[in-house]
């Protein structure tokens, strides 16, 4: 015998209420608004201004993070454009990526690269030392001597 | 003068001419046991047959099709039911965009061209241009599709501005016909977000001042498979045939959520 199924049964869909995804929603837009700012200022203090591209070196880089204002734009810009791409490559993934492995190893890699940048940058702008003591001095740039 | 007595018989005339329809076809096998439960079910090739008919200037694509299925293949197999774009059954995509077969007329498409008819997608198909539209209707149900209210019931009619009836007016003229939804490229993929369509017709009840029901709806919206899916594309405004602005709605609905939650 065949069964016919109900023709008003409940559908099959679990329900995932959450705030999560409005939340996401709210951040990709507040970040993308300060993230202009950020981006810009960025570009146009590094690129524009301050002799332009081509003073770009290692001494460049000591110049600006000797300022508590640099360092902190560039870790605001870190952690933003960081969770901002990250939760953005997240909806692409879940938009295309059709099979629950798939989506699974695609954000595993993706969290992992995101955790291992923001970690890194993160580290690196705390802990940045143009001329640590007792580093050899060939090694050292040569504006540390003076 | 002679010209006078042919004059008559010339006015008003239809221009006629011959189309092309590729219509994208599907028969699924019968099997020849009935299947145990379960048992996946025998799958067959989807295909092209073209179709060639002279029509009427005046005709829309609908017609065209019934010329094929009266006079040349009676195994063609579509819904249609009012003709005259009412009742939503006929959407189907044609030349690549969905459309309402019944409000498309040929003379506005491309003639020295076949045109292409495909069932709407993301949307398991029956048959031919037939598709299940099971899990559209499942996601409308959800959102609760009728007046929520509170309190006792007045004595006579609930009252309504022109305003507060204007607020969601757009919304009120969706026939369900799947347009939008089976475009959306969100929708296509695995077929779990609620889909344009049912966050319309979320709307028109959200935004009823009548209805006291907005809460819940939202709540139900606000899903990981809900609202905050849509990626803005605008490809279910572009396909919806009663010209909703459902994007817009959507927009709407997000709003809502928000102010609600702050
Ligand atoms: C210049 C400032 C930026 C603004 C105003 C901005 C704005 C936005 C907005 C509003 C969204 C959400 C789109 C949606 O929900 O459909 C988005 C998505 C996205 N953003 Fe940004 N963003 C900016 C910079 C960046 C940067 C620096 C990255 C890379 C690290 C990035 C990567 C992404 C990605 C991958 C998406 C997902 C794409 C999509 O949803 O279609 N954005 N952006
Ligand atoms: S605007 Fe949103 S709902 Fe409409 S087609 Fe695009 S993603 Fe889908
Ligand atoms: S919103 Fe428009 S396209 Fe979507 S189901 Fe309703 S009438 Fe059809
Ligand atoms: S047949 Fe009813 S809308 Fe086209």
């Amino acid at each position: 015998m065949t069964t016919i199924a109900e023709p008003r049964s409940r559908a099959t869909r679990k329900t995932s209420r959450t705030n999560a995804e409005m939340i996401g929603w709210i951040f990709m837009r507040a970040s993308g608004v300060l993230l202009v700012v950020l981006i810009f200022g960025h570009l146009i203090t590094n690129l524009i201004t301050n002799g332009g591209v081509h003073a770009i070196d290692f001494g460049f880089v000591a110049g600006k993070w000797a300022a508590p204002l640099w360092r902190v734009w560039d870790l605001l810009m870190l952690w933003l454009a960081m969770i901002h791409g990250t939760n953005g490559v997240r909806t692409i993934v879940n938009d295309y990526a059709e099979k629950t492995s798939t989506r699974l190893v695609l954000k595993s890699i993706l969290v992992l690269a995101a955790v291992v940048v923001v970690v890194l940058g993160t580290l690196v702008i705390f802990t940045f030392d143009p001329c640590p003591p007792g580093a050899p001095a060939d090694l050292l740039p040569s504006f540390c001597k003076a | 003068m002679t010209a006078t007595a042919q004059a008559p018989s010339q006015i008003g005339e239809v221009p006629t001419f011959e189309v092309r329809l590729k219509v994208r076809r599907y028969l699924p096998p019968e099997p020849a046991q009935p299947l145990p439960y379960g048992a996946p079910a025998p799958q067959a090739e989807a295909y092209w047959e073209e179709f060639t008919v002279r029509v009427h200037g005046t005709d829309r694509v609908l017609d065209a099709l019934h010329k094929v299925k009266w006079e040349q293949d009676g195994s063609l197999t579509f819904r249609r039911s009012c003709a005259h774009g009412v009742c939503g059954s006929d959407a189907m995509r044609i030349n690549g965009r969905n459309r309402l077969a019944c409000k498309t007329l040929l003379k506005d498409l491309d003639p020295t061209k076949p045109i292409t008819i495909e069932p709407i997608k993301g949307l398991s198909v029956l048959k031919d241009l037939v598709v299940d539209m099971e899990p559209f209707f499942a996601s409308y149900r959800e959102i609760m599709p009728f007046l929520v209210t509170s309190g006792n019931e007045p004595t006579r009619e609930r009252l309504q501005s022109p305003e507060q009836r204007a607020r969601y007016d757009d919304t009120t003229k969706c026939i369900l016909c799947a347009c939008c939804t089976s475009s959306c490229p969100v929708f296509w993929n695995d077929g779990q977000y609620f889909g344009p369509a049912a966050i319309v017709n979320a709307h028109r009840f959200i935004f009823d001042s009548r209805d006291s029901g907005a809460a819940q709806r939202l709540e139900i919206l606000n899903d990981k498979e809900g609202v905050w899916r849509c990626r803005t594309t605008f490809n279910c405004t572009e396909a919806c045939p009663r010209g909703i602005e459902v994007t817009k709605a959507i927009a709407e609905v997000k709003r809502a959520m928000i102010t609600r939650a702050y």
